[in-house]
């Protein structure tokens, strides 16, 4: 036994030739992620620590969708959700509809932690968010160059698509793939101590006034005793499908091993929608996906550490 | 051909002094509601229609906390939350954060039906309800005299233990006990005296004549809760579960129902475990909800039907195709 984390930048379609200045500062945040959970767990810090940490320098991260980089919606504007489950006291905390807020993962801490609640979304969110002193800014500051170029290459790709003659009114709808970016959804880390505490994070950038798998607990985001989970993926498979409970279910209810479980959630969703990282309290891990790619990384007290896409 | 079976219920966590009155108004209310979705059933109705018309009943009806008579925000308005769950395919649809929407279950529905996502809240759901010509009204219509009482006595509740010297007001009219000025505050569900405590949720289980199960859960939320605040009722697998073994809708206090992902549970350990379903209701309220209050009500799809509860009290009614049919309140 020791300590263990893993962590994820998204599941998605992330084609195999991805150029090297798209993957390069992709590994080396995923790189730099896990050596901070690395430092953190050695030095003591307890797992809901350690996710918020990591989750929060993801998010601060502007190649991954969640916090600054979150993907835009047709109107140029940015709409986040996050959630964070501590496995020992099974206390957890959600939050949808962010815009200013910076991190959302914290935001999603304090509700845990400061209120009777567990999710709070929108404008209650927002104003609790300065109620509470977290940091907020300008839509402006999530926006990143590379996202504002994708939605003009988007609306251009779509207006190619329409009849000039009738100019349509381009509705909210999702942008479109370019470089497997924007099927990348979501960041997250799981962690575990050495004394077998869980703990589970998962944020996003999501489209206007929709919620997806994020922040809902048992979908996106799940922790026990037995183990912690973060999923990523199209947001309506992960929630029909349980995925992050699921696997801890099938654990304790079914007796399988991590692995197992694990593999056989995966395996249940649809192909190409789901990826997810856990760790148990045993320190095992796992980051089975059944898209062509997942960002992702961990490692193990016992040396073991790993940073992969495919 | 397949047994089909339906329950329902109003919201776990009842005030033992409830007036005996509104206890056979409530009674009557359940059994209204009941029939209409047995009528539907041996009308062979799919599973995902019966309990979406049922929920409607009971958002129509201002006694339960859903719809028209939800409980109110700390801001003195009301939002919205339903969902609904499909279990041929285990499809879903959730909304959140409703005002104008005058039955919350029929836009989770659409949402389900009609869009690429599975849950829409807030502006982005009222804007889609907009779109799908759903009626609307102003938000006045939810609110009632009586939860307009209840809120200051939750904020009375929740800032101070309780002062002698303010009378209550509507003591006499409201559903606060009447024979006792005094906040039973023994009994708590979610941090208020349960005589303030307006048991959330309205819900419907069903198992049709094809042995398909739906299930549909419908509310205003927490008295006095944070504008913006989400309970279980929208969350899948939290409030509101089905798949092709059984169908299941949860009450009570939300943060404990989302912490033990509840309605998942249920179906979890018939599925991983083997137990039937009520072993599995059994473990699943003893074993997991800890400190937590709730009720949650479920069919399986061999016909079975199942409540359980371990707050005090859950309004509920089952009925089942060999002719079983009973409303209760109390254990």
């Amino acid at each position: 036994m020791g300590w263990a984390i893993a962590l994820h930048g998204g599941a998605g379609d992330i084609p195999v030739d991805l150029p090297t200045d798209k993957r390069a500062p992709r590994e080396a945040t995923l790189r730099r992620c896990l050596d901070l959970g690395v430092a953190a767990l050695k030095a003591g810090h307890s797992p809901l620590d350690v996710v918020e940490l990591v989750a929060r320098e993801l998010e601060n991260c502007p190649y991954f969708n969640a916090g600054r980089g979150s993907v835009l919606t047709t109107n140029g504007t940015v709409e986040m959700e996050a959630s964070i489950m501590d496995g020992t006291s099974k206390g957890c905390g959600c939050v949808s509809g962010l815009t200013t807020v910076v991190n959302p993962i914290s935001l999603a801490r304090v509700v845990m932690e400061k209120t009777p609640h567990i999710y709070l979304a929108f404008d209650g969110a927002e104003a609790f968010a300065r109620e509470q002193g977290l940091e907020t800014r300008d839509q402006s500051y999530f926006i990143t160059e590379q996202n504002i170029e994708r939605l003009k290459q988007a609306k251009e790709a779509n207006r190619v698509q329409i009849d000039y003659t009738q100019p349509q009114p381009i509705k909210e709808q999702a942008i479109p793939r370019s470089e497997g970016d924007s099927q990348i959804g979501t960041v997250g880390c799981v962690a575990v101590d050495r004394n077998g505490n869980l703990a589970s994070a998962t944020s996003t950038g999501k489209m206007v006034g929709r919620i997806g798998d994020t922040p809902v607990i048992g979908a996106g985001t799940y922790a026990n005793t037995i183990c912690a989970v973060s999923a990523t993926g199209k947001g309506e498979s992960i929630i029909r499908n349980t995925i992050a409970r699921d696997v801890a279910a099938l654990m304790e209810y079914k007796g399988l091993s991590l692995k197992d479980a694990a593999n056989q959630v995966i395996a249940n969703a649809p192909k190409g929608t789901v990826g997810l990282v856990a760790v148990t309290d045993k320190g095992d891990v796992a980051m089975p996906f059944n898209t062509t790619g997942m960002f992702r990384a961990c490692a193990v007290e016992d040396g073991h550490s790993e940073i992969a896409i495919w | 051909m397949a047994k089909w079976a339906i329950a329902i219920h109003g919201g776990a966590g009842v005030d033992p002094n409830l007036p005996e009155q509104r206890q056979e108004e409530a009674k009557r209310l359940l059994s209204r509601c009941l029939q209409i979705g047995v009528d539907t059933l041996k009308a062979r109705q799919s599973a995902v229609d019966v309990v979406e018309l049922v929920v409607r009943e009971l958002e129509s009806d201002p006694m339960f906390n859903s719809g028209r008579g939800s409980a109110l925000t700390a801001k003195g308005t009301v939002e919205m939350e339903a969902s609904i769950m499909d279990g041929r395919q285990r499809r879903c649809g959730a909304v959140s954060g409703l005002t104008t929407v005058k039955n919350p279950v029929s836009l989770a529905r659409l949402v389900m039906d009609r869009s690429p996502h599975s849950y829409l809240a807030f502006a982005g759901a009222e804007e889609f309800a907009r779109e799908q010509g759903v009626e609307t009204v102003d938000n006045s219509y939810f609110i009632t005299e009586e939860n307009i009482g209840m809120l200051k006595l939750a904020k009375e509740a929740n800032t101070i233990l309780f002062d002698y010297r303010i009378p209550l007001p509507g003591a006499d009219t409201c559903s606060a006990s009447v024979g006792s000025l005094v906040p039973d505050t023994s009994l708590q569900m979610n941090g208020l005296p349960i005589s303030i405590y307006s048991p959330e949720t309205v819900g419907c289980v069903v198992v049709d004549s094809t042995g398909n199960c739906a299930a549909a859960t419908s509310t205003g939320g927490l008295m006095n809760k944070k504008s913006g605040r989400i309970g279980d009722s929208p969350l899948i697998g939290s409030g509101t579960y089905a798949c092709d073994l059984c169908a299941i809708s949860c009450t009570g206090e939300g943060e404990a129902i989302i912490r033990s992902t509840l309605a998942r549970d249920v179906a979890a350990v018939m599925e991983y475990k083997g137990l039937n379903l009520q072993e599995a209701v059994d473990f699943v309220v003893k074993e997991r909800l800890d400190e937590g209050q709730a009720g949650l009500i479920a069919v399986s799809r061999n016909g079975e039907v199942a409540c359980k509860f371990n707050s005090n009290g859950m309004f509920r009614g089952c009925a089942t195709e060999d002719g079983y049919m009973e409303v209760g309140i109390w254990e």
